[in-house]
């Protein structure tokens, strides 16, 4: 099958796009798709029909190829958990993490799959446990003071922004003060 | 034992209580994933390790009360027999997972009425569980807010900057918070509307599925529709998405309902009454005969065709009627057509009640 968008090279990339609930069938070579934008970083997030069949775990290219005993070697050498001692070649098999170090362990490999699993969500917004400390909590409350902030502005209601915009100040000069202490 | 007295034992209190819509949505849960920090996850756990966790748990938390949910109390699943378990997943307060692991320090912390049930060492440590009769969400995520900040005073939870809550699957990872609504849609299901929403629902982030969990089909036309992401939305917002997509459902049913009797009142009259008399004299009943006619019965019941029987019967039946609880009735285990038999009876008993 030739590339839908050069109609030079053989299309190596298949997949479909949905948008608006109107499903397309794209094939395209690997230049073109970069080219186009339909991968962003080939290492990273490559939809070839290989990837798509070795499901949401299994995204590394290197498991797609036959195993070699060098090869499993030192893909468990590199990739075991300290703590629970799960290698990450497990973690692909059961989907689920073995501790919470095994986040720090795999990390660099992780966003792909919280990118697929949360719909491209990858940065936790929601609550804050008590016990981390007071810091995170501030840092919250001044991000949604600038969002405040920079709604009012918008709405050209300057008196009020005007107590928020102290009130970013306030909080900012409190962490400063706790951070030489 | 009288019906009347099982049913009191098998039906949660929180559940004879009424609830905002609560002719359409029967309950509201809030359940959230929870981990100790620098502790091994039940699954690679060892024994002494889950049992460490456990220990935590009834010490600070065992016959306490917090709040309006008195006496805490751990069951731990060591001690119960396979219909005691059984019990439990048919009134979800367990789920079947936390009874596959056979584990030592697994049980669950429920409260005296069950609104709460927090379950120890399941795929994650610690796993609350917060209900709601009807239309209840904002309350619910309040309340198990609430019950959360209260276990975390002797708890040093698993928590990332980036990405929050550390849970076993990455599916639950940020909020660790799955937000659900149980539905009794009969009429989108009939007209097959529903079908063609849930696409259109799925973009939304939100999951549609038939109750008992995952991987299974709808028993009598009741849904769960829950949140799939947990990362990057705050637990405000997600249970917002489910309130706006449950109020569209909500209206979207009571709209269909109305066409229904409007355009085809001789059929809807003919399904319930035909429901009814099954119910009333059938002497064997398969689950799946049973919620569908209970479903149909109820329907019968919103739309004023048929009278003198409680709405409250489509929730009471659809628990009273599972195999562990018919078990459970019968003191003993039955076989799938003795099962078949109690289950018409307590049928027909509990319609005769009504009388």
């Amino acid at each position: 099958m030739q590339c839908q968008e050069c109609h030079e090279r053989p299309a190596s990339l298949h997949f479909s796009q949905t948008i608006n609930g109107e499903k397309r069938e794209i094939h395209v070579c690997e230049k073109c798709a970069k080219d186009k934008g339909y991968v962003t970083n080939p290492g990273e997030d490559m939809y070839t029909l290989h990837h798509l069949l070795a499901g949401l775990f299994n995204f590394e290219p290197d498991t797609m190829k036959p195993s070699t005993p060098h090869d499993n070697l030192s893909l468990k050498k590199g990739l075991e958990c300290p703590n629970c001692s799960m290698s990450f070649s497990q973690f692909k098999k059961i989907g689920k993490f073995g501790c919470a170090t095994c986040y720090q362990t795999f990390s660099s490999h992780l966003d792909p799959i919280f990118r697929r699993v949360h719909s491209g969500n990858m940065k936790h917004n929601g609550k804050i446990p008590k016990r981390k400390g007071s810091h995170l909590h501030v840092q919250k409350q001044i991000e949604s003071y600038k969002e405040e902030l920079q709604q009012l502005i918008e709405k050209e209601e300057f008196e009020e922004a005007a107590v928020v915009r102290d009130k970013i100040r306030g909080l900012q000069a409190n962490e400063e003060a706790g951070d030489d202490s | 034992m009288s019906l009347k007295d099982f049913m009191n034992k098998s039906i949660s209190p929180w559940m004879r209580e009424k609830g905002p819509h609560s002719d359409i949505v029967l309950s509201s849960r809030i359940r959230l994933a929870r981990n100790f920090s620098n502790q091994t996850f039940p699954m690679l756990a060892s024994e002494e390790q889950l049992e460490g966790i456990k220990d935590i748990i009834v010490e600070h938390y065992g016959d306490q009360t917090f709040k309006s949910y008195e006496n805490f109390s751990y069951v731990s699943m060591n001690d119960l027999s396979a219909v005691e378990k059984s019990v439990l997943i048919e009134k979800h307060l367990i789920s079947p997972h936390l009874v596959k692991r056979q584990k030592r320090g697994s049980g669950v912390l429920i409260c005296d009425n069950e609104q709460v049930s927090i379950m120890v060492n399941e795929e994650d440590h610690l796993r609350i569980q917060l209900y709601f009769p009807g239309f209840q969400l904002h309350e619910a995520l309040k309340e198990a807010n609430a019950i959360d900040d209260w276990l975390e005073t002797h708890i040093d939870y698993a928590f990332d900057e980036t990405k929050g809550y550390l849970t076993a699957c990455p599916t639950n990872v940020g909020t660790g918070m799955r937000a659900s609504v149980m539905m009794h849609l009969p009429a989108l299901t009939m007209t097959k509307k529903l079908n063609r929403m849930i696409p259109a629902i799925n973009q939304l982030g939100l999951v549609v599925r038939g109750i008992y969990g995952e991987g299974s089909n709808s028993v009598g036309n009741v849904f769960q529709i829950s949140n799939q992401i947990t990362l990057g939305k705050s637990e405000t917002d997600i249970v917002e998405d489910l309130i706006s997509v449950v109020h569209q459902l909500v209206e979207a049913e009571r709209h269909t309902r109305v066409e229904l009797i409007d355009h085809s009142k001789v059929q809807i009259e003919d399904r319930t009454f035909r429901s009814y008399g099954v119910l009333e004299h059938s002497r064997l009943i398969g689950s799946q005969e049973a919620a569908t006619c209970i479903s149909n019965v109820r329907l019968g019941i919103d739309l004023e065709i048929i009278e003198g029987v409680s709405e409250n019967i489509l929730n009471e039946l659809m628990v009273l009627t599972q195999p562990g609880c018919l078990q459970h009735y019968a003191s003993t285990a039955l076989k799938p057509h003795e099962r078949d038999q109690l289950r018409a009876d307590i049928i027909r008993e509990r319609l005769q009640l009504e009388k």
